[in-house]
């Protein structure tokens, strides 16, 4: 008899190779870490692979919907479609905690918990601590930063400047 | 491919009712945008520059989230919607459009005012304009993005609830400048309250009532324009008078915007911002 794959097996697959994915301007987190891949389903023969943007005006989409593409064909599926959702939006409470763990490695402070969806404040935005020294003793330089997803701070221990992924 | 969502359907208003409410609301971020990005590279301090232009991002980035779900609904391609349209298609407010210059650049300096080569040192205007306009929209953005957050109108309901986190720093942005700008010297107090009296009238304006209100209040779509602009002035007065600043009291607004009414200015934009598209439509990069 056949030893096709079931339609979980090829789920499962289409998910190790999401892992593979990288956000290109961080790229040791993964589209999955990042939490922009809600739901990934099967529709007849295609793989439809959901993603929900980080910012409505961040460059780095269309990337990223390519390079998903591109990861699942070579997983072995001819026909992938990548839809962009608004539901659920995204926000950084869906990156995951290895995800926090990779940013802090990068040399990002990770986002503050539970204040994303517009519930961030200055008290909150405040509080990042320090990616280099784990200080909290840190100051917000600036809630604008190189790339819409970060904000640029300073920490008054190791005195020096760092960038924190924006709560969002 | 894309699918056409039927709003009628969905919401009991009608869709061109819709329509109309998503262009308004695109076609606000994206000019707003596009004047925010004239301060890239130009902003009076690093930090204000790179606010202007995240700002200005962001802003283009709701705009083209608004052009795909018009897309959707059977209008044209999102390229086309910016880059093909003539001014009297835009149903932007004039606000959004106006050039940060003012009556003899009403923010700037005496010695500014009488440099003879005044044009030149303000070739993007006057920033304290820009300022005060993108505080008075990010406002109003918010007012209404946590309105649609609600709406009837699922597909747009859901664009708000997640562009709601993204505006909360524009409106954190505008908010600590104003309380800072309360605080400052009298230069920069006389900047702020002329650039407050000379863009209040075209504020006003960004809630110019259309034909469509009362139809898109009863479907649950979003409430009216005067409903929203009822909301804004309260939120906006209250923050002006927490740091000493004041309004005028009987502005007549600048309309026209919505039935594609756009003074001067706006063609100016659209010259300059469709120009490279214009030269090659449809070519890839």
């Amino acid at each position: 008899m056949s030893d096709a794959p079931t339609t979980n097996e090829r789920l499962e697959s289409v998910w190790r190779a999401l892992a593979t994915v990288s956000d290109p301007e961080i790229p040791p987190l993964s589209v999955v870490d990042l939490g922009v891949i809600p739901d990934v389903f099967m529709d007849g023969r295609t793989v439809v692979v959901q993603m929900t943007p980080t910012f409505a005006g961040c460059p780095a989409l269309d990337v990223m919907r390519k390079n998903i593409a591109e990861a699942v064909g070579l997983a072995g599926f001819d026909e992938v479609r990548v839809d962009v959702v608004y539901d659920p939006p995204w926000t950084s409470d869906r990156i995951s905690e290895a995800g926090r763990g990779k940013l802090k490695a990068f040399g990002l402070a990770p986002p503050g918990k539970n204040c994303g969806g517009g519930r961030v404040t200055m008290e909150s935005l405040s509080q990042a601590a320090c990616p280099f020294c784990d200080s909290r003793d840190t100051t917000m330089e600036s809630m604008f930063g190189p790339t819409l997803c970060r904000a640029i701070h300073y920490c008054n221990a190791c005195r020096q400047s760092f960038e924190q992924f924006k709560p969002v | 491919m894309a699918t056409t969502t039927q709003p009628t359907q969905m919401t009991g208003a009608t869709n061109g009712a819709v329509i109309d409410l998503v262009y308004r609301l695109g076609d606000d971020c994206l000019i707003i945008g596009h004047r925010n990005s004239e301060w890239t590279g130009l902003g009076p301090i690093l930090e204000e520059d790179i606010a202007f232009s995240s700002m200005a991002q962001d802003q283009m980035g709701h705009a083209q989230a608004l052009y795909s779900l018009l897309h959707t609904l059977g209008e044209p391609e999102p390229d086309h919607l910016a880059f093909l349209r003539e001014a009297k298609d835009f149903r932007c407010c004039r606000f959004v459009a106006l050039e940060p210059f003012g009556e003899a650049g009403s923010g700037a300096s005496e010695d500014l005012r009488n440099n003879p080569d005044r044009d030149k040192l303000l070739t993007q205007g006057d920033w304290s304009l820009s300022l005060i306009r993108q505080f008075l929209f990010a406002e109003a953005w918010a007012i209404r993005l946590a309105a649609l957050s609600e709406s009837s109108f699922e597909p747009l309901a859901e664009m708000a609830r997640k562009f709601r986190g993204e505006v909360k720093y524009h409106t954190m942005h505008g908010r600590i400048w104003i309380e800072r700008l309360g605080r400052a010297d009298a230069d920069a107090r006389q900047r702020v309250q002329a650039a407050i009296h000379l863009l209040w009238p075209a504020a006003l304006g960004m809630f110019e009532p259309t034909t469509h209100d009362a139809g898109l209040a009863r479907a649950g779509v979003c409430p009216s324009e005067a409903e929203a602009c009822r909301k804004w002035q309260t939120d906006v007065t209250g923050l002006l008078a927490e740091a000493g600043f004041t309004w005028p009291r009987d502005a007549k607004p600048v309309v026209g915007g919505r039935a594609g009414n756009h003074g001067p200015e706006l063609a100016r934009l659209l010259a300059s911002m469709q120009k490279v598209y214009r030269l090659a439509p449809g070519a890839t990069w």
